[in-house]
């Protein structure tokens, strides 16, 4: 009998191991760990598919007031693993870049000079660094699966600290990068302040109604004696260290440089995991709010003011890392307006096609960028170069931009049917207008690599293992846009 | 059948993408398509207004959303239009430079797509489908078109996609502007409800207008019709043949599929500014044309123009008018294509289509100057070929609406100015066929070849096609007649208040006598 605290605990366990590994066996082939702790995420993700989800708790205590394993928590948990599993194929994909940064060449560069081969041969072989690499991903993976089983403020707050603690180090991973080492400190410093935000937000929420159960929560913030003023403004410094976290603004400022700093698998893994995690949260905390006027006010102006930033200050982005940053920035925005409505199936059927279409786009952008680079214009000629990349960049693109028979579609029919239905008509038409821009960024990479040629047509190679995730991307960003009842099925109530 | 007509140019495409030779599928495919489409046409029963050939996979029950396709009169016009067009276009390509197996793939998507819009019986298949042809039409313009194509090709990109999302916010408010138990995808099934008067007439205000901008930005409607003389002009020929042939009458047919049969109220609140866009179509972008210096130009324009007339059929709102437009709607396909088809033909062997630098080219390329003729005298509305049918059909229906012995109501006037419209469109189109094939030839042009022997097939497909239904209209009329029979009978039980009510009773109560015989529709 399996039961949904025993995949975190897996998880973890496979994370140490690793980290055990790396530490004592010395001179194996540091691939060996990413592969191995793909194969034991996949069981594990196997084993969830098992799992029976259970009511929500209203009168229990001990471990289980803090921790929920519903329909929504196992979603999700699944959508963590099968995140991090990506990400990890990613990282092998990565890893030339990662040692060769370890031994202290600029990343993304492989050395060029005769002198330095001997070291390059030698990183290449022991892939130095590359297990805390694997192993980290994990501990994010576990801190992932328990925020969102987490009903219980002490318990958001410490699984969150999990998730970004590890990402911390993920992020200025690279170090010898200076870039890298500009979006770790920014990261590092902007979080904990976020973090302090949340901290603070909780306080006042107990403070004035004595629970940090957030089903408690609702009965007690129904009580029409609750002084609901002093809630609601714990509520707003909680909504501040979420936007941090799902990168909303007016709390954006610092996803364009830590994207484009971090190693790009971390900001792909930032990109969706952190980004999954803070909307299940943030659906989760303002369930009892949501009812408050004040409340949908707010939210009603942050996904206002998300939807036209990200969606402007992506039209003149060059480098394709950054572009993506704003465009999950623009995202959010989307995702938001689902909130507002408090339409959960939306939301989430939203966040599943992000998923796809947003690792797909980094998968492709890793491959190409240790051959070319990462702007926008390194794409010119690609579909000469190699057509499998350049049709999987396409899918990607023609889904984030939102055109029918990809999933990105069906997500923001469902945003927008949602929200006509509630009569956002604010919402609505920002939201018709910051597609037509979504349109032309997401083109320009169909236009570099389809229009522009270059004059190097060399093919990119493309391993084994990259070649299937990214085929098995493809497919299911297209099945879900036509047949999306599997992911409604498995969220009914 | 339906099935095969929509995958077929899909699947070809796959194919060509795959490293088929290019060429030969794609010919093999179109002319496939081609064959089943009117095999189909033939094989219809037209008396009968339900949908045929009926297949369904369902999707999402919870939605009602089904992959449901099927043909009725109408939209097996558009079909048959669709894979006309579709032969004649591929046909038309020349040699390619680069990326051939693209282009032909490219072409095949648009066409599948806009097969699968007007085959789909489903609501949300219907509007994805016409989405297909988006990138496909950015990617030809971008890599093949000429001159002005990366500008072309972004205001296209962006003028379409917002338009379509427009359209889907109009869709999803039709949705749910239904009561729930017959809230379903299944254009059948909402009709019906409809018929049943279960729109509330606020709702089918909000609605019409939302399809009217939606389905207008595709269509070109005035004022949203800057895009098209750009794009068609940038465009490759047979790209600008496949998108204003046959794709812009998707916003058309959505508008006769949707917006008439279910919302009269909505278009009897907006019928006076659909009147005054449709005339700023016809008489504003009719003086705009006749002052282009261009060929490609001029042809982007008159296209543009053409959707007057055609929005006034379906703004008059009886069987004459409605049927005149799906009748025009075929013939404008089919004479655009010629018309672009040629144009592309002249550009490639001249360089240039300023209306300055061509002249007398009749001498040198007969065969091309009589198709071109033939193309001008069709688009102008000449009797005999299938414009003329439609136009006279338009202008006869919407004439009639409201129409009181005593006075001119906004119809008549804006009849009368629409005629006005032919006149324009004769003006542009004899000068621009006096200036390009007629007068003195210039030294350089002298050498040029004419139309090589294999493709005047597809211009001859495109002239036959245009005759027989000039001649014999009423094997479409049959057609589509029933269908909007039993609708605008079903209106003037919710409609009761307007002026001229009586008289458009008497509109539906005559034609409904004549239709099923069509006989002398267009002649009286």
């Amino acid at each position: 009998m399996i039961t949904a605290p025993l995949l975190e605990i897996a998880v973890l366990v496979l994370g140490m191991l690793i980290l055990m590994i790396e530490a004592f066996a010395g001179k194996i082939d540091k691939r060996v760990l990413a592969f191995a702790a793909i194969t034991g995420l996949a069981i594990v993700l196997l084993a969830s598919f098992f799992l029976v989800p259970s009511s929500s708790p209203a009168n229990v205590t001990g471990f289980w007031s803090f921790y929920a394993a519903d329909r929504l928590a196992i979603f999700f948990k699944q959508f963590a693993l099968l995140t991090t599993i990506l990400v990890l194929i990613m990282m092998i994909d990565y890893a030339p870049v990662v040692s060769s940064s370890f031994v202290g060449f600029k990343e993304g560069r492989l050395p060029s000079r005769p002198e330095d081969e001997p070291r390059r041969l030698e990183s290449r072989r022991s892939l130095v660094g590359l297990g805390e690499f694997v192993a980290l991903p994990l501990f994010t993976c576990a801190g992932l699966m328990y925020l969102v089983s987490a009903i219980d403020f002490v318990f958001i707050f410490v699984a969150l600290e999990v998730v970004t603690v590890s990402f911390y180090v993920l992020v200025s991973f690279t170090r010898r990068n200076p870039m890298t080492l500009e979006a770790g400190t920014k990261y590092l410093i902007l979080s904990a302040l976020s973090t302090a935000f949340l901290v603070y937000g909780i306080a006042w929420i107990f403070g004035s109604t004595g629970q940090t159960n957030l089903y408690r929560l609702t009965a007690s913030l129904a009580n029409a004696g609750a002084d609901s003023g002093a809630a609601l403004l714990g509520v707003v410094f909680v909504l501040v260290a979420l936007g941090f976290k799902i990168a909303a603004v007016p709390f954006q400022i610092w996803v364009p440089d830590v994207y484009q700093g971090a190693p790009t698998p971390v900001t792909a893994y930032l990109s969706v995991g952190s980004k999954a995690a803070g909307f299940v949260v943030l659906i989760r905390v303002l369930q009892p709010f949501m009812n408050l006027p004040q409340t949908e006010r707010l939210i009603f102006v942050i996904a206002l003011l998300t939807l036209i930033y990200g969606n402007l200050a992506a039209l003149p982005q060059t480098n394709l890392k950054r572009l993506l940053a704003y465009s999950s920035i623009a995202h959010a925005g989307y995702l938001l307006i689902g909130v507002l409505c408090f339409d959960v199936r939306a939301v989430i059927f939203y966040l599943v096609a992000y998923l796809l279409m947003t690792l797909l786009s980094f998968a492709v952008l890793i491959i190409v960028a240790q051959q070319t680079g990462e702007e926008i214009s390194d794409f010119d000629g690609l579909a000469k170069r190699s057509p499998f990349l350049a049709f999987a960049m396409l899918i990607g693109m023609v889904s984030l931009a939102g055109l029918p028979f990809t999933a990105g579609f069906l997500g923001k029919f469902y945003i927008f049917y949602a929200a006509v239905l509630q009569r956002q008509i604010a919402l609505v038409i920002v939201g018709v207008i910051t597609v037509g821009c979504g349109f032309y960024y997401y083109l320009k990479v169909i236009r570099a690599m389809y229009w522009q040629s270059d004059s190097n047509t060399d093919p990119i190679p493309v391993n084994g293992l990259s070649r299937v995730a990214i085929s098995a991307l493809i497919v299911a960003t297209i099945c879900l846009g036509i047949y999306p009842q599997p992911i409604l099925d498995a969220l009914k109530h | 059948m339906v099935l095969f007509l929509i995958f077929c140019p899909i699947v070809a495409a796959a194919v060509i993408m795959l490293g088929a030779p290019a060429r030969k599928t794609a010919l093999a495919a179109s002319f496939l398509t081609f064959a089943v489409a009117l095999f189909l046409f033939a094989s219809l029963d037209h008396g009968n207004a339900d949908f045929q050939h009926v297949t369904s996979f369902s999707i999402s029950p919870e939605w009602r959303l089904s992959f449901t396709t099927g043909v009725d009169g109408l939209s097996v016009i558009m079909v048959l239009l669709a894979s006309i067009v579709t032969l004649a276009a591929v046909w038309f390509v020349g040699s390619i430079e680069r990326y051939e197996n693209a282009f032909y793939a490219c072409l095949l998507f648009i066409s599948g797509g806009a097969i699968g819009a007007f085959a789909s019986i489903d609501l949300f298949f219907f509007y994805a489908f016409h989405e297909l042809a988006l990138i496909p039409t950015f990617l030809l313009i971008g890599i093949w078109g000429s001159e002005n194509r990366v500008a072309a090709a972004w205001k296209i990109t962006i003028y379409l996609a917002i338009g379509s999302f427009i359209l889907l916010l109009g869709l999803i408010l039709l949705y749910q502007s239904f009561p729930l138990p017959s809230r379903s995808f299944d254009i059948r099934v909402l009709r019906t409800a409809a018929g049943m008067g279960q729109i509330a007439p606020d709702a089918q205000r909000h609605v019409y207008l939302l399809l009217l901008i939606g389905f207008g930005i595709l269509i070109s409607l005035f004022p949203f019709h800057t895009w098209a003389p750009e794009a068609y002009a940038a465009a490759p020929a047979p790209a600008a043949m496949l998108h204003s042939g046959v794709l812009k009458k998707f916003g058309l047919y959505g508008l006769l599929r949707l917006a008439v049969p279910m919302l009269p109220e909505g278009a009897h609140h907006w019928a006076n500014l659909l009147i005054v866009l449709l005339l700023g179509n016809i008489i504003y972008v009719g003086l705009v044309t006749i002052a282009q210096k261009r060929l490609d130009w001029m042809l982007g324009y008159s296209s543009v123009m053409h959707m007057g007339y055609i929005f006034l059929g379906i703004a008059s709102f009886g069987v004459l008018g409605v049927t005149g437009a799906v009748v025009l709607m075929f013939a404008h396909g089919l004479s655009i294509a010629l018309l672009f088809g040629i144009a592309g033909e002249l550009r490639r062997r001249t360089g240039t289509l300023d209306f300055y630098e061509l002249g007398g080219l009749a001498r040198v390329m007969p065969f091309a100057g009589l198709a071109f003729g033939f193309g001008v005298f069709a688009a102008i509305g000449l009797p005999g070929f299938a414009n003329f049918a439609g136009e006279i059909m338009i202008f006869f229906g919407a004439f009639r609406n409201g129409w009181e012995i005593g006075q001119f109501h906004i119809f008549q006037i804006a009849t009368v100015l629409a005629l006005w419209g032919v006149v324009l469109s004769t003006v542009y189109m004899l000068r621009a066929y006096r200036t390009t094939f007629m007068g003195s030839i210039r030294e350089q042009w002298q050498t040029l070849a004419d139309l090589s022997p294999a493709l005047r097939i597809p211009v001859m497909l495109l002239v036959v096609a245009l005759l027989c239904v000039g001649f014999l209209p009423q094997f479409f009329v049959r057609g589509v007649a029933p269908i909007f029979e039993t609708l605008t009978s079903a209106k003037s039980d919710t409609q009761t208040c307007s002026p001229g009510t009586t008289r458009h009773l008497q509109t539906v109560g005559l034609s409904r006598e004549n239709a099923p015989h069509g006989q002398g529709y267009s002649i009286r």
